[in-house]
């Protein structure tokens, strides 16, 4: 647009003024130029009428008061006029009177001051003509003193190198005086001073000898500290002191720390042999010790274990040496700490002090931090050998606490020596010896308890043998002893449950304390606790698993090994023992497993990284062993009836034995027995169900001989039998009654147990009847012997028809076997065996 | 490759001996002595017919007593010995004896059918093996593979060694071993070993198996307390020479290294009674057959103590032929002991099973109900045998 505008404006210039016009106007308003300004100007100064004005005409003015004012008035103007006058000429002459005063004053001023300047002007001239004077005098005198100046600058030159010089001679002295009075730092400081100089000037002969004096005194003096740093008597200060002269004095630096290092190995060593001192004296007097300790903290480590560690400390048997605290104390105090000041002045002196210094260009420090490390390394790693050493004595599990707290007290100063040297692994094989102690008395715990649990078995047999409780004795001889059995076992079940709840509290107390003991390695106020080792690892795997879970599957498979060197050898267990820990190991499976698993858990707060046994398999494991006892049990028991019944078959004549007149004892005996042990096994394990029994189980009589069946099966005809002819009766018999499992599987209850002894021993009857041969009356007593066997027996069993249907086959397995069968009268039967 | 099923046969009287005719190898045979003690026992004849799986029955008379045991000899298929009880006067006496079988007895039963059985022929006696001094016999026992020549029998606590000449009518004593110690001891079984020459004989008495030296009559071994009860049957494995099988009453078969008496080699536990037999395979002695009281009859598998441990060896010329080289891998890895089966045809105690002496894959087993029952090994394990 603008451009466009001053084209036109280019264009059109000459034509149009209004446009000029209006730019000047533009112009104007710049400069503030107004009109108006003008106006007023002219205004003011133009009224000609005005008297004070500049523009003031008189003649104008009279001409308007003439026309204007009356005569009154003019009058008036006049006299005011005049008066007006008058002031002002008094005005003008007071002005011009004081103005003239004013100009004779100072008149008078200006005449005085020509006088003034005159006389200033003479004594101008006469200074400048002194300072000439001066000036001359001044140059005249320094001309004179130069030579005198020059003399005295070099006359004080000479002087301090003189004061030098003499310093220099009297060095030699000046050391040997400092030699006398050991003050090694002055000397030092002295000869470092002349050392430069001597150096320099040592190829003038008297210099050379000022060289070799100072030489040879300071290498005495060299010796001497050298001698004193070699005693090593002196203090750690004054040691410092000595490194330091010593390396002032340039010795190597290398040796040094060798030297130094060698001296405080020396001490260091004389520690360690006084520590291996004490391990070596004893070869068996910590087992000793220990085993009545154990005894004492099995009953008191439960509850608070940490308490008996002072008393126990406090008071060494005086045949023992020191306990491991005590070593350990000692390694502490002795070794630790010594080699911790070892380290600490060691490194004040090679390698922070010769930072500071100039020697820290010559690499110093790295090769003192080497040496250092190489001689804590070796050094550490003997004490810990010693250590482990005293650790693997420590093999009695009594007192945890104390092993704790030395393994405390040496993790604990083992963390000075990480401090001081940062990079050092001599921290982290302590831990290593830690975890390693910790798991060492772990396998401890688990072989002490193991050894308990065998111990506290061996007591259960010894209980078990003595008279008074064994079942088997409980029992006398006689029928009164079948209403009795009751009354006899009483003796025998004051103990068996009680044994029973004796030996777990016992074990599960063991446990329990040994849990207490293990977890002194956790507390909070130890200071490994904390590491990862005895957060994670030790707890699940250390504890948790080859502890408790191997505990656990230990008493599983001593318990099994009992059925299996016992199925053998004839018995080497007593039965009870074996009903006695099949129980145990049910309980295991029902609760304690479960309970002592939650215990060490909650205990441990066991967080399972890795994975770990679980609670169902061990309760499979102890529900396995309990039931391979209980067969077992079952087995034992079946086979001592079973032998008794087997002997009085097989030694007897059968053929030629006389009319039964009684049972045989041997099958009161069987009764009774098999009374005794219901009452055993009552006393451990529930009732357990049974089929509901006829109302006169005990009457029953033996069908069998009797019915048409048994005929049948004699009727033998010699037509030719297709198969599956002539025995189908009796076969068929078979086939509605079961197929009966003698040595099988028996539940955890009474009824069961007793069945399965009874099966066995009948069974046995059975079989050792079938290879005998019998005459009239050999079958008739075993006809009574079954039937007094039957009025007894059906009471234990679960279903009084397998009783029935053994004892069925046996008398008619004994019919077969009869040369002549003639069956007595059941009633007769009856009569006998009420008779008993 | 379904099992064929099961024959059994009915015997009217109870019965305990069995054995397989043991020179007879081409027909299946056995032999079944029957226990009556009021009528005139029997020895029955089985013939098994595998073909059509039909029994054949020939009777004959054992009109001396019920027979506990029964021995075929291994020359002659007419000859056989019988342990049996005899009673006179009261009084039960165990006897042992040589019989023949009557020549005709095969002819008759197939011309005349319907008259054998009315009127079965009788045994006739060879000889007795009584020795009025050395008590009651319990077992008598052929020499394996022998010429028919020798037998022993064991009586009470004595191992008699006879001779049989005249055509088995004379026998003499040749030998004799005594069992000593305290109480009364008596052989329950024994069995003689074809190894070593057939110059072992093993015995056993209550728990107790002993070994003897046939040539100088002393005893070799001994194992204490084989069973931790009475030791019914032992049996030699046919392959392996110190190898021995025996049974009892503990429920458990047990095989053992005679070389090595104090540890068995292996162990089995799965009958749920006594054992009363233990028999191997003549010719595969993985398989080994179990009976017991508790009415069944086990056939075992027992490939690792066998003398073929890694199943059938392929042979050279058969790899050579480069047939089947993943079956030589196969073969490599040691096959695992197992039950082959469980057979509970019977339904009253098994005393005795035997395998027969003409087909490896056939037995039989008697029970004490008289039941005899004929089984074959299962097609699968036959096959992965062989093959």
């Amino acid at each position: 647009m603008d451009a466009e505008a001053d084209g036109l404006v280019e264009v059109s210039e000459d034509g149009d003024p209004s446009r000029r016009r209006r730019v000047h106007g533009m112009l104007k308003l710049y400069y503030g130029l107004n009109e108006e300004g003008k106006a007023e100007e002219e205004q003011e100064s133009l009224d000609p009428c005005d008297i004070n004005g500049p523009h003031f005409d008189p003649e104008h003015y009279l001409n308007k008061l003439r026309r204007e004012c009356s005569l009154a008035e003019l009058m008036d103007q006049e006299t005011c006029m005049v008066k007006q006058i008058r002031s002002l000429d008094s005005d003008m002459q007071t002005l011009v009177y004081e103005n003239y005063n004013k100009f004779i004053s100072a008149t008078d001023t200006i005449r005085k001051m020509k006088n003034d300047f005159k006389k200033m002007e003479d004594e101008m001239d006469c200074l400048s003509a002194n300072m000439a004077a001066i000036t001359e005098f001044s140059a005249c005198i320094s001309g004179t003193l130069q030579d005198q100046h020059a003399q005295i600058t070099k006359l004080s030159g000479v002087h301090t190198l003189l004061r030098k010089l003499q310093f220099l001679f009297e060095l030699p002295a000046r050391l040997n005086k400092c030699l006398e009075l050991q003050a090694y730092a002055q000397a030092v400081n002295s000869h470092r001073r002349a050392r430069c100089v001597l150096r320099q000037y040592s190829h003038l002969p008297s210099f050379k000898g000022i060289q070799d004096d100072c030489h040879a005194i300071m290498d005495k003096l060299a010796q001497e500290l050298r001698q004193k740093f070699r005693d090593g008597g002196s203090s750690a200060k004054d040691l410092a002191q000595c490194v330091e002269l010593l390396l002032q004095l340039d010795e190597p630096a290398e040796e040094l720390c060798d030297k130094f290092l060698s001296h405080a190995r020396s001490r260091l060593e004389s520690d360690l042999q006084g520590l291996e001192a004490e391990i070596r004296p004893y070869p068996s007097a910590p087992a000793v010790k220990d085993v009545p300790a154990r005894r004492s903290t099995s009953i008191a480590g439960a509850g608070s274990p940490a308490d008996l560690s002072p008393k126990t400390s406090a008071l060494p048997s005086p045949t023992s040496n020191t306990d491991i605290l005590e070593f350990i104390d000692r390694g502490c105090n002795e070794f630790v700490s010594s080699l911790c000041l070892v380290i600490a002045s060691y490194q004040e002196l090679f390698i922070n002090h010769a930072q500071a210094g100039e020697l820290a260009s010559k690499n110093i420090p790295q090769m003192a931090n080497g040496k250092l490390h190489a001689f804590v390394d070796d050094l550490a790693a003997r004490y810990f050998s010693l250590v482990e050493r005293r650790i693997q004595e420590e093999k009695g599990v009594g007192d945890n606490s104390l092993l704790v707290r030395a393994l405390d007290r040496f993790h604990r100063r083992l963390q000075a020596v990480a401090k001081l040297l940062p990079g050092s692994p001599v921290p982290n094989k302590g831990i290593e010896i830690v975890i390693r102690a910790a798991t060492e008395r772990v396998k401890q715990y688990l072989a002490a308890l193991q050894s308990f649990y065998m111990d506290s078995l061996t007591d259960v047999r010894q209980a078990l043998a003595t008279p008074r409780l064994s079942v088997a004795g409980a029992s006398v001889a006689g029928g009164g002893a079948l209403h009795g059995g009751p009354a006899s076992g009483r003796d025998a079940p004051t103990s068996l449950p009680e044994l029973l709840s004796s030996l777990s509290a016992s074990i599960l107390n063991q446990i329990k304390s040994v849990l207490a003991s293990v977890h002194l390695f956790t507390a909070k106020d130890i200071t490994f606790s904390n590491k990862p080792y005895f957060k994670g690892e030790f707890c699940s795997q250390g504890v948790r698993e080859s502890l408790v879970v191997n505990f656990i599957k230990f008493v599983c498979q001593s318990s099994r090994q009992f059925c299996e060197s016992a199925g053998d050898k004839g018995g080497s267990t007593p039965p009870v023992l074996l009903l006695l820990l099949s129980r145990l190991c049910l309980d295991y499976e029902t609760s304690t497993i479960s309970y002592i698993l939650t215990l060490t858990d909650e205990q441990f707060l066991v967080q399972h990284h890795s994975p770990v046994t679980p609670v169902t398999t061990l309760c499979e494991e102890a529900r396995e062993a309990a039931q391979k006892l209980l067969n077992h049990y079952v087995k034992v028991q079946g086979l001592i009836i079973s032998q008794m019944l087997r002997k009085s078959v097989e030694t007897r004549d059968w053929v030629n034995t006389i009319e039964p007149r009684n049972v045989r004892a041997v099958m009161k005996r069987v009764v009774e027995d098999t009374t005794s042990i219901d009452v055993q096994v009552g006393l451990l394990y529930e009732e357990g169900v049974r089929k509901a029994h006829s109302s006169d189980s005990s009457k029953r009589t033996f069908s069998v001989y009797s019915s048409s069946r048994q005929q049948a099966r004699y009727a033998a005809s010699y037509t030719p039998s297709a198969p599956m002819d002539t025995n189908l009766l009796s076969n068929i018999h078979k086939l509605f009654s079961e197929r009966i499992d003698i040595f099988s599987s028996v539940e955890f209850n009474k009824v069961s147990v007793m069945t399965g002894i009874i099966k066995i021993s009948l069974k046995t009857f059975l079989e050792c009847v079938r290879l005998r041969t019998f005459g009239r009356y050999g079958l008739q007593q075993i006809q009574v012997d079954c039937h007094y066997l039957q009025m007894y027996l059906w009471r234990f069993v679960s279903d009084e028809n397998l009783v029935h249907f053994l004892l069925d086959e046996i008398v008619c397995s004994s019919a077969h076997r009869c040369l002549d069968p003639a069956p007595m009268e059941q009633s007769v039967i009856e009569v006998i065996c009420e008779r008993g | 490759m379904e099992d064929d099923a099961p024959v059994i046969y009915g015997l009217e009287f109870q019965a305990r001996a069995l054995t397989a005719q043991t020179a007879e190898t081409d027909a299946i045979r056995f032999l079944v002595g029957t226990q009556s003690l009021k009528f005139d026992n029997q020895i029955h004849i089985i013939d098994f017919d595998d073909e059509n799986n039909i029994i054949n029955k020939n009777v004959l008379l054992h009109q001396a007593g019920e027979i506990w045991h029964i021995g075929a000899s291994p020359a002659d298929k007419a000859v056989l010995t019988t342990c049996y009880n005899k009673t006179s006067n009261s009084r039960v006496v165990s006897c042992a004896a040589v019989w023949r079988m009557p020549t005709d007895w095969e002819t008759a039963s197939h011309e005349s059918p319907d008259d054998t059985a009315h009127n079965p022929q009788t045994l006739e006696l060879l000889c007795h093996l009584d020795d009025s001094a050395h008590g009651n016999a319990a077992c008598v026992l052929w020499e394996p593979m022998g010429d028919g020549k020798r037998v022993i029998s064991l009586a009470d606590n004595h191992a008699l060694l006879w001779d049989l000449q005249e055509s088995s009518t004379q026998a003499t004593v040749s030998s004799t071993a005594t069992l000593e110690g305290k109480g009364q001891l008596k052989f329950n079984a024994g069995k003689w070993s074809p190894h070593h020459n057939c110059s072992q004989l093993a015995t056993a008495n209550d728990t107790v198996i002993r070994g003897w030296d046939l040539r100088t009559m002393s005893q070799i071994y001994c194992i204490e307390n084989a069973h931790g009860q009475l030791v019914r049957d032992l049996d030699f494995n046919p392959n392996r020479q110190y190898y021995m099988a025996s049974c009892g009453d503990d429920c458990k078969v047990k095989f053992w290294d005679v070389r090595n008496v104090q540890e068995p080699v292996k162990t089995l536990e799965e009958h749920s009674h006594w054992v009363w037999s233990v028999r191997y395979n003549h010719s595969h002695d993985q398989l080994v057959l179990t009976a017991s009281s508790d009415s069944r009859l086990i056939l075992s598998n027992m490939v690792s103590i066998s003398s073929e441990p890694f199943g059938h060896l392929v042979d050279d010329e058969e790899l050579s032929e480069g047939e089947d080289n993943h079956q030589d891998d196969k073969s490599k890895e040691p096959l695992k002991d197992s039950v082959v089966s469980t057979y509970e045809e019977h339904e009253d105690s098994v005393y005795a099973a035997e395998w027969s002496s003409a087909d490896p894959w056939l037995f039989a087993s008697l029970s004490y109900d008289g039941r005899l029952v004929i089984n074959r090994v299962p097609r699968a394990l036959k096959y992965r045998i062989l093959l």
